[in-house]
């Protein structure tokens, strides 16, 4: 289970505060307004921004003070996933051995393991940039799936991408996730994308993020801030 | 390991550009025992006056000049702007040798003026000093106003267009606003070059009227060997740099003209007398910085295979020295852009440090200190390796920084999380990303040590000079084919090594 206890967040323009929990297997919505802090929120659980106070705990073990690298996370941003002048394999290896050494035919194995059912095997040797959008991103999935942490933050990755391909890349991600029984928490600000894709939803507003609740049940009975940030 | 290796190596690299800075300039307070004669104040006069009427008269010329480039188009006006930025890159002995095949006494022009009867003004002395200072630098001042102009939104000038403005109205409210922000700081940063600018004093100048401050340490020095002396103008020298250095630091940085949305200038240039001026502009200053370099490269050409076998020891030398001093001041920068980057500007303040001296300072200094142990002579080339890439950090630093800056923007994130080591970093990612910028920042470094006439010639003797220390020892005998030949070498190689890294490292990013 993933804890985050009385987590503060300050910087020289905003402040944020959350408490919540979430278990593995269950795939979470961070939903709010531009500039509420969703993408700081996922900085401070990948360890890319220091929380002023407060704790993030998985499965006991407190993450709060460890380097990235060390945390059970995995993480897409919103671009700059693969490093354009490598090739779609040697990405996948960096990923997998941090550059120390030469690639083993385990390795190989391993990297060919992942990119096959994101339908890329003929695609190993191009680099990102001969990639179509989509298999850029399914490129990017694969990393993910061969370093096998059990916690997957995504900072709106497919933001880029049409609506039928966003929605082939969720349920990929979907997919994923169920083999691996990771946790998924995903950074929005398309209602439609945590309806479709999320088993809970939690919605940051003024500084301030709330409970999670069921997905359906946020949407069925939506509270005063979010009626106002869906404009109804 | 890895990452304690290089922190471990920040601290080194930071230790070593301090104890560079402060080791030499404490042994030349330490020494500085004597007060200043009538002379040494005639040389800071003359110092200070020859680099403020260089600097003025530099960007004086390339204000109308950088005007006619940014608003006519015609056939080879990218040439000629590249063209603006070789001189940069030129040895000034070579500018000196150059200057001296049209404007010397056996020059193009004196020989034109024999025939006519006519004796013109000797171009050693002052006047000398100021031409050669504004052969080098008007094309930089060219450079950077270029910079302002283009700097500009179009929006502007459109907006002038419609309120019908007319030329004289146009510079005064669009143009003149941006040489107020623009044209102090490039005044400023020749001012500064001309400051320290040795290797022109040395050969042109001279005499009680036309000794510079870095010219008076080498005589103390080499000819009447008066430590003492030499290092309290060393301490002059370091004043006036520091005093020039807080200066600059007042001047504004940014322009301030607002963002523009890069339309295409739709207003027509000026036609009639405006069109006929500029091109003439242009023409003169093609001329001008053309002219010598041509005649240079047509006599040199000449004797490069009948030089005197001395030449090729000293240019293998100045390769060598070249090649490590760009190597050093490369790693040094990119070890201080990094730690910039994480810790915040006190590494690029760091890195800034040889702005604060004068590479006749710095040699002083390390003299002094090398003296009383061994012969001087003995580190020659370690001195001037170490005093070159200590020197040219600043414009390596400023050439990685920005794209290193950028690859962390971009790549920083998966950098962390994939926790690549500094080696796979920068094999993997810096590397390959980074070695346009690299190669650039190599062959600047390399032409810039290659050409330098400065700490070389405090050390060495006759056996361990480099190729323009030897060049200066030509012209010093008048033996001017020897060294136009051996300046076109010099030049060959600057820019050879310089393309070398450049075109290189180019492929492939």
């Amino acid at each position: 289970m993933l804890k985050v206890e009385n987590l503060r967040l300050e910087q020289s323009d905003f402040s944020l505060d959350a408490t919540f929990s979430a278990n593995a297997g269950e795939r979470l919505a961070i939903l709010g307004p531009s500039g509420a802090g969703k993408s700081s929120l996922l900085a401070a659980l990948g360890g890319f921004l220091a929380p002023t106070s407060g704790r993030i705990l998985w499965e006991g073990q407190d993450l709060t003070n460890l380097p990235p690298a060390k945390r059970p996370i995995s993480f897409l941003f919103q671009d700059q996933n693969l490093f354009a002048h490598l090739s779609v394999e040697d990405n996948l290896w960096l990923a997998l051995s941090a550059g120390k050494g030469r690639k083993t035919p385990e390795q190989q194995e391993k990297i060919l393991a992942a990119l096959e059912p994101m339908g890329l095997s003929a695609y190993g040797a191009r680099r990102p940039g001969s990639l179509s959008g989509g298999q850029a991103a399914r490129a990017a999935l694969a990393m993910v799936l061969l370093r096998a942490r059990p916690i997957l933050l995504l900072d709106e990755p497919f933001s880029a991408l049409g609506p039928g391909l966003k929605q082939e890349m969720l349920t990929l991600v979907q997919e994923v996730a169920a083999q691996t029984q990771a946790l998924v928490l995903l950074v929005t600000h398309q209602p439609q994308d945590a309806i479709d894709f999320a088993t809970l939803t939690l919605f940051l507003d003024q500084g301030h993020a709330s409970c999670p609740q069921e997905t359906g049940a946020f949407f069925a009975e939506p509270s005063a801030i979010l009626k106002s940030y869906l404009g109804k | 390991m890895a990452r304690s290796a290089v922190s471990l190596t920040l601290v080194g690299v930071t230790a070593v550009l301090g104890l560079l800075l402060i080791g030499p300039l404490a042994a030349v307070i330490w020494r500085a025992d004597q007060g200043l004669t009538a002379l040494d104040i005639e040389a800071v006069r003359f110092t200070l006056w020859q680099a403020a009427l260089s600097a003025s008269l530099s960007v004086a010329l390339a204000v109308p000049l950088a005007r006619a480039l940014y608003r006519r188009r015609f056939y080879g006006r990218g040439a000629i702007i590249s063209l603006l930025g070789a001189p940069f890159l030129l040895p000034a002995i070579v500018a000196v040798l150059a200057l001296l095949s049209v404007f010397g006494r056996v020059g193009l022009l004196a020989q034109g003026a024999a025939m006519l009867g006519l004796t013109l003004p000797s171009i050693y002395g002052a006047m000398g000093v100021i031409l050669a200072h504004v052969f080098l630098n008007m094309p930089f001042a060219v450079r950077l106003l270029l910079l302002g102009w283009q700097s500009i939104p179009s929006e502007r000038f459109r907006l002038a267009q419609s309120l019908g403005f007319g030329p004289p109205a146009l510079f005064l409210h669009i143009e003149l606003p941006m040489l107020r922000l623009v044209a102090p700081g490039a005044v400023m940063a020749i001012f500064m070059i001309c400051l320290s600018s040795f290797a022109v004093a040395l050969t042109l100048g001279g005499g009680p009227r036309a000794t510079t401050v870095e010219l008076s340490i080498y005589q103390a020095l080499r000819f009447d060997f008066n430590l003492g002396a030499a290092a309290a103008l060393g301490l002059l020298q370091s004043t006036l740099c520091l005093a020039a250095l807080g200066l600059a630091a007042l001047l504004p940085m940014q322009h301030g003209f607002g963002i523009g949305l890069d339309r295409a200038l739709a207003l027509g240039p000026p036609k009639g007398w405006r069109a006929y001026a500029d091109f003439a502009g242009i023409f003169c200053a093609t001329v001008f910085l053309l002219l010598p370099l041509g005649v240079l490269f047509y006599t040199g050409l000449s004797g490069i295979g009948s030089l005197p076998w001395v030449i090729w020891p000293a240019a293998a030398r100045s390769v060598g020295v070249a090649l490590c001093a760009a190597f050093l001041a490369c790693f040094a920068a990119l070890i201080l852009a990094k730690a910039s980057l994480r810790y915040g500007r006190f590494y690029e303040g760091v890195a800034m440090l040889p702005l604060a001296t004068s590479s006749l300072v710095l040699g002083t200094g390390l003299f002094l200190i090398i003296h009383p142990f061994f012969s001087p002579a003995r580190a020659a080339l370690s001195v001037t390796i170490l005093t070159n890439g200590f020197l040219s950090l600043p414009f390596a630093f400023r050439i990685l920084l920005p794209d290193l800056r950028r690859l962390y923007a971009d790549y920083g994130h998966q950098m962390t999380l994939y926790d690549l080591g500094p080696w796979a970093a920068f094999r993997f990612v810096i590397w390959p990303r980074m070695r346009p910028a690299i190669g650039f920042a190599l062959g600047v470094t390399a032409a810039i040590s290659m050409g330098d006439l400065g700490v070389i010639t405090l050390f060495a003797n006759a056996d361990g000079t480099t190729l323009p220390m030897m060049i200066a020892r030509l012209l010093g005998a008048y033996k001017m084919q020897e060294a136009a030949s051996a300046a076109l070498l010099l030049v060959l190689l600057s820019f050879g090594l310089f393309w070398l890294f450049d075109s290189r490292e180019g492929k492939d990013a």
